[in-house]
């Protein structure tokens, strides 16, 4: 889809590859708040980051193969929740861990007022951001076009590939 | 202090990136063109976001100061 009109608002075409809980927060930021300003936004969501768009979205995050990220309670006094815990990379496989970190995570974040990634997402549809599924990932995972959000469009690599010509910022995420 | 006066205020409070870039651009469409809106926000990255919303947007900032540990922001719906 090339842009109509040259003068137009800006445009921002975003790649959204990962469906982790963590990995989903900068295309969503990017993309509500380029709506905000009046910029016309696209997200491509291909391999993990598809299931983004799914109806019962379950975006969960771990620290495991994830060395980077902070270990840190959201309860308690300031000291307490200022240390990042060592985690042992064993204990991280436990069956219950994924979900604890995740749990904590979701807390924190709350905490803190950043909105949850289901609100994220309803911001972009809210705003008119165009929420593309990959039809290639969908043939490979087996996703049908009725397991997504209604406002998702379906579209391979050349659609994305002539939409982001035309825009003034591209980001793989 | 400012003498500005508003036509309508919102208050994004302890929220973060990017809700208060987020609400006032719903906000302002909920003032008349030539109306102000008031923001006031504790984010500590909002004055830098949201003069880059103005100049995106072409909402004039008015004025943009400090009170106590809140942001407040000044913004004329220009379009």
């Amino acid at each position: 889809m090339t842009k109509s009109d040259p003068n137009g608002p800006r445009r921002l075409a975003l790649i959204a590859s990962k469906g982790t809980l963590d990995w989903a927060y900068p295309p969503y930021i990017l993309a509500s708040t380029a709506a905000a300003m009046g910029w016309e936004v696209g997200i491509f969501h291909t391999f993990y980051g598809l299931t983004l768009l799914l109806k019962e979205m379950q975006a969960t995050v771990t620290p495991l193969g994830n060395p980077a990220m902070p270990m840190k309670m959201p309860f308690g006094p300031t000291g307490f929740q200022a240390i990042n815990w060592p985690i042992p990379t064993a204990m991280m496989a436990a069956p219950g861990f994924n979900a604890l970190a995740t749990g904590l995570m979701k807390k924190l974040f709350k905490d803190k007022g950043v909105a949850s990634i289901p609100e994220m997402r309803a911001m972009c549809v809210e705003a008119g951001v165009n929420m593309i599924a990959c039809q290639m990932t969908m043939s490979v995972f087996g996703f049908e076009k009725d397991d997504f959000i209604p406002e998702c469009t379906v579209a391979g690599a050349a659609t994305f590939l002539e939409y982001a010509a035309d825009a003034e910022v591209q980001l793989f995420v | 202090m400012t003498t500005l006066k508003a036509d309508k205020t919102l208050d994004c409070s302890g929220m973060l990136c990017p809700v208060p870039v987020i609400k006032t651009s719903k906000a302002i469409k909920e003032v008349q063109v030539g109306e102000v809106l008031q923001m006031i926000a504790t984010d500590p990255g909002a004055p830098a976001d949201m003069e880059a919303w103005s100049r995106q947007t072409g909402n004039e900032l008015l004025d943009s100061h400090k009170e106590g540990d809140k942001f407040v922001f000044y913004f004329r719906r220009v379009k």
